[in-house]
């Protein structure tokens, strides 16, 4: 399936994994940016501590709040927010406990990290549980605060294990504020307003990665919304010659008579050289070709976004936000 | 720019751990297969212990199944002429974190930890484990004094710090200050505790309880007790293979893909093991895309317009095309490349041109073994 669809615009959390080193960071960027165009306000959440957001829009560390970083074409705007655990915990203890300084100290003393320590599955539940909270916030005129949520998510690997809340609570008290909470995350995960976004290359391991998260995703009872695919870079080569150049045969001769009719007389040496890229790139059109095949299997809609040759800057965001809204993200 | 000599590296007599770390995704442990091949083809007995490897790679070394022990691994060309020998193994973090329960731990303690149910998130879900038990299971195998040459691949973290950092934090919580504080605050001579932080404290106390519920503290406090007597004898062992990392005959070879975020994590690596005076060998910029013909891109681009207007040579287009690409990549991570070596002047550094196709055999690991030598 080519494309966004309509049962994904309906959706309004946008959960962004894949493989590491796919750019799921970029490509979660730019799909708040492309969400956004038009006029809408769009929140775009990391929660790993990396600080990946403010790196990729090139700005000093987000604090703990919601903190505008990007106007969108069209009156919308982007704003992001790095969820820290601790930060969260502590919120979350002083709307029912009133910790106050006792909770700096205890900050200080590393006894937060202990408690989602103790309990792994507790980090999550309170990551997720911002999240939510963002997506289920309202103004004062009954609008939904934000029109859309990204979520840049830990990697595929390790995505289900985070977004199954349901699991992670099975180490938790069963009764109480977390378990409350928790109940209301597990809801919205698992309704059609959020949708778990894999974000690929067309090699072989990531969309092995992919395809396992998905049916992972699927196990887990959480509805997987498209396959990005990252970085594709167009084939030169005409299509009949893939295969063979692929098996190492070029037609030296004519490249050699080509190269002279545009008027560059090269020697041996550069031609050999032309013909060694020219075959390697048929290898990697042809493996290509196979993880697109494989990719198919999954049955999801799928976005392309090309390969930018001088790296992601700001505006780099906007032109891959440009193709996401030309492909119909909205 | 200061190159890596991987072959004088792994020919040195003196070389005996290299510990292949960076971020995710970009090919560590491929990386860390192909140096023990290398290292076996010149003549070396070498091991590689790989954290997690993809299925077909770990099939291509013989380890279709995980059994926590090194296995020889038949090499092609690798007979009786060349006294080089490979190893390979895969860690099961959980069993080594069991066997050094078994052996630091009288048998009834021992079970005694094994089955409470708090040793079984610390043992298979605590972040941190898995890089704990790969260090432990180099010690073990620098004990074993079996190979003359060990090959360390490091856990698919987010930050490559993750592995220098993370035996600590199992630590802090192994020594179970806090735990037993929870547990039984008075006891444990909380005390001076409270008095800092008040009467907030128990308000926290009530609030993990609340939240972690009753009996996960209980058996952690349990884990705590019974771990206890052991705690000394892992906290050694840990600071043993800390201490071997920064010995001489032990280098840290930092992978990076040559992208932004893979050299910022570099960067931030390399930073860090100058701080602990831990031994840097060099970088390893893998899948480079070198250009392989000496042609200016802009009169490349030129001629590939003029063709493609007549229409007459699309094939001769195409590689012209196909060479300009390869030139804004090529220029791209030289770019980067430069930047990193402007902030670390002193590091060596290599390009391995990127194989076209993915790596899953033997074959292919010889292959990348020969261009992180730069043949």
């Amino acid at each position: 399936m080519n494309g966004w669809t309509d049962e994904l615009t309906r959706a309004r959390l946008h959960v962004v994994t894949g493989k590491g080193g796919t750019g799921k960071t970029t490509v979660a960027a730019a799909l708040a940016l492309a969400l956004a165009t038009g006029g809408r306000r769009v929140l775009l959440v990391e929660v790993e501590n990396r600080q990946g957001i403010a790196q990729l829009f090139d700005r000093p560390p987000l604090p703990y709040s919601e903190e505008r970083i990007a106007s969108a074409p069209g009156g919308g705007e982007v704003r992001a927010l790095a969820v820290d655990p601790e930060a969260a915990l502590l919120e979350y203890l002083d709307m029912f406990y009133n910790l106050g300084f006792a909770g700096r100290t205890l900050k200080r003393m590393g006894a937060i990290e202990f408690a989602t320590t103790l309990a792994p599955g507790l980090r999550d539940v309170l990551l997720t549980g911002k999240v939510k909270e963002c997506v289920r916030r309202v103004r004062k005129t009954g609008r939904h605060e934000y029109d859309a949520v990204v979520l840049d998510a830990p990697p595929t690997g390790r995505v289900v294990r985070f977004l199954d809340v349901t699991r992670a609570m099975a180490d938790l008290a069963k009764v109480g504020p977390i378990k409350g909470q928790s109940d209301g995350v597990v809801k919205l995960l698992h309704s059609g307003d959020t949708a778990v976004h894999l974000v690929a290359l067309l090699e072989e391991m990531p969309v092995r990665e992919t395809l396992d998260a998905v049916a992972e995703l699927d196990a887990a009872d959480l509805r997987p919304g498209a396959v990005f695919v990252n970085r594709v870079s167009p084939p030169r080569l005409p299509a009949r010659s893939v295969a063979s150049a692929a098996e190492g045969r070029v037609d030296v001769g004519r490249v050699r008579t080509g190269l002279a009719a545009a008027g560059l007389d090269v020697d041996d040496e550069v031609l050999a050289g032309l013909v060694d890229q020219t075959v390697e790139h048929a290898l990697r059109v042809r493996m290509e070709e196979r993880a697109k095949e494989r990719l198919a299997e999954s049955d999801l809609p799928t976005v392309e976004l090309p390969e930018l040759t001088d790296g992601v800057d700001v505006a780099a965001l906007y032109e891959l936000a440009e193709v996401l809204v030309g492909r119909g993200v909205r | 720019m200061n190159r890596l000599d991987v072959d004088a590296l792994l020919d040195d007599p003196e070389t005996r751990v290299l510990v292949c770390c960076g971020s995710g995704g970009v090919g560590k442990t491929t990386t860390a297969a192909a140096l023990a091949v290398r290292a076996a083809e010149r003549g070396r007995r070498a091991v590689v212990l790989t954290i997690d490897p993809a299925r077909r790679l770990a099939q291509s070394l013989g380890l279709g199944e995980l059994d926590n022990q090194p296995r020889r691994v038949v090499v092609d060309g690798l007979d009786d002429d060349h006294k080089g020998e490979l190893h390979a193994m895969m860690l099961d973090m959980r069993r080594t974190f069991d066997d050094m329960v078994w052996q630091h731990a009288g048998r009834e303690r021992a079970e005694q930890i094994l089955a409470n149910p708090f040793y079984q998130t610390i043992s298979t879900s605590f972040s941190g484990t898995q890089e704990y038990m790969a260090m432990e299971k180099l010690g073990q195998l620098v004990e074993r004094d079996e190979w003359d040459l060990i090959v360390v691949d490091t856990p698919p973290s987010r930050s490559a710090l993750d592995f220098l950092d993370a035996p600590q934090r199992l630590s802090t919580v192994l020594d179970g200050k806090l735990i037993r504080m929870l547990s039984a605050p008075a006891r444990a001579g909380g005390r001076g505790i409270r008095k800092i932080v008040g009467a907030g404290f128990g308000l926290f106390t009530k609030a993990v309880s609340t939240i972690v519920g009753g009996q996960l503290l209980q058996d952690a406090s349990t884990f705590v007790q019974a771990f206890d007597s052991m705690f000394g004898g892992f906290r050694q062992r840990a600071q043993a293979t800390y201490d071997l990392l920064r010995s001489p005959g032990t280098g840290f070879l930092v992978v990076a893909a040559a992208e932004p975020d893979a050299l910022r994590e570099a960067s931030y690596f390399v930073e860090r093991l100058s701080a602990e005076r831990m031994p840097l060998t060099g970088l390893v910029a893998n899948r480079t895309h070198p250009v392989l013909a000496p042609l200016p891109a802009p009169g490349a681009l030129a001629a590939a317009d003029r063709l493609e207007r007549t229409g007459d040579a699309p094939l001769a287009a195409a590689v012209l095309r196909v060479h300009a690409d390869r030139v804004a990549v090529a220029d791209r991570e030289k770019r980067l490349l430069a930047r990193f070596t402007r902030a670390h002047p002193g590091v060596p550094l290599i390009g391995v041109p990127a194989l076209p196709t993915d790596v899953h055999d033997l074959e292919g690991l010889h292959e990348i073994g020969r261009r992180l030598a730069g043949e």
